[in-house]
């Protein structure tokens, strides 16, 4: 479980910015939100990075109950 | 030292006088103030995002790093987050070292950076409806200045 939060256009994309979803790898949470193929692949584009707990990581995380989880677009700068 | 990203206006000479004061071991402040531009009319409004707690932390980490570079004795930054009207005030840099030089180049870095890296997204809302804007190509450039080979 973890609230997943999208920025930026993937917030545009997927017409929600804040959601809870069920899962216990990031995995499971790309698996959740490929539901939505415009989300799935936009999340899949270029430059697009993974918080979890407000820090940035590559690759794959596990999980806890508590975790947040963003999806961050290509950022723009101030 | 410190980042604070808020949503309110703020006045960038207010800060200035602010930063400035009671300082009797600097010789130099530089400062810089960012307005956000209507481009002949193509933005009505800016929408700046940030992710409070990434973004505030990144930019600080950026902010000592520079600090141990050239050496700054303080520095400030302010960003306006969310909607930006034309003219407004969007960002203030403050650095303060004992000599002109690593001041100048902390902030021009500290903006370079700003500019191109710093986790924000930016929305232009104009009369043809709403963009994202990416970093220019100039804005990647001027960043790369800094990085030693």
């Amino acid at each position: 479980m973890a609230r997943v939060l999208l920025f930026g256009r993937l917030a545009d994309i997927a017409g929600w910015r804040e959601r809870t979803i069920e899962g216990a790898s990031l995995a499971d949470l790309r698996a959740a939100l490929s539901a939505d193929p415009d989300l799935a692949e936009a999340l899949a584009g270029k430059g697009v990075q993974v918080a979890v707990d407000k820090v940035i990581v590559r690759g794959e995380a596990g999980l806890t109950a508590t975790s947040e989880v963003a999806f961050m677009p290509p950022m723009s700068g101030g | 030292m410190s980042v604070t990203l808020q949503s309110e206006p703020f006045e960038p000479g207010a800060l200035l006088t602010a930063f400035s004061a009671g300082r009797v071991e600097t010789g130099a402040v530089v400062s810089f103030t960012g307005l956000a531009r209507a481009e002949q009319g193509g933005t009505e409004l800016l929408e700046l995002e940030a992710y409070p707690g990434l973004t505030d932390a990144e930019i600080t980490r950026i902010a000592q790093e520079a600090a141990g570079r050239f050496g700054l004795q303080d520095w400030l930054v302010v960003h306006r987050i969310g909607p930006i009207a034309p003219g407004e005030a969007i960002v203030f840099v403050a650095t303060a070292s004992a000599h002109r030089r690593e001041a100048f180049e902390a902030c021009d870095y500290l903006m370079d950076y700003l500019k191109s890296r710093a986790p924000f997204w930016k929305k232009s809302h104009g009369p043809d409806g709403a963009r994202w804007i990416e970093p220019t190509d100039r804005d990647r450039t001027d960043v790369e200045r800094w990085e030693t080979p």
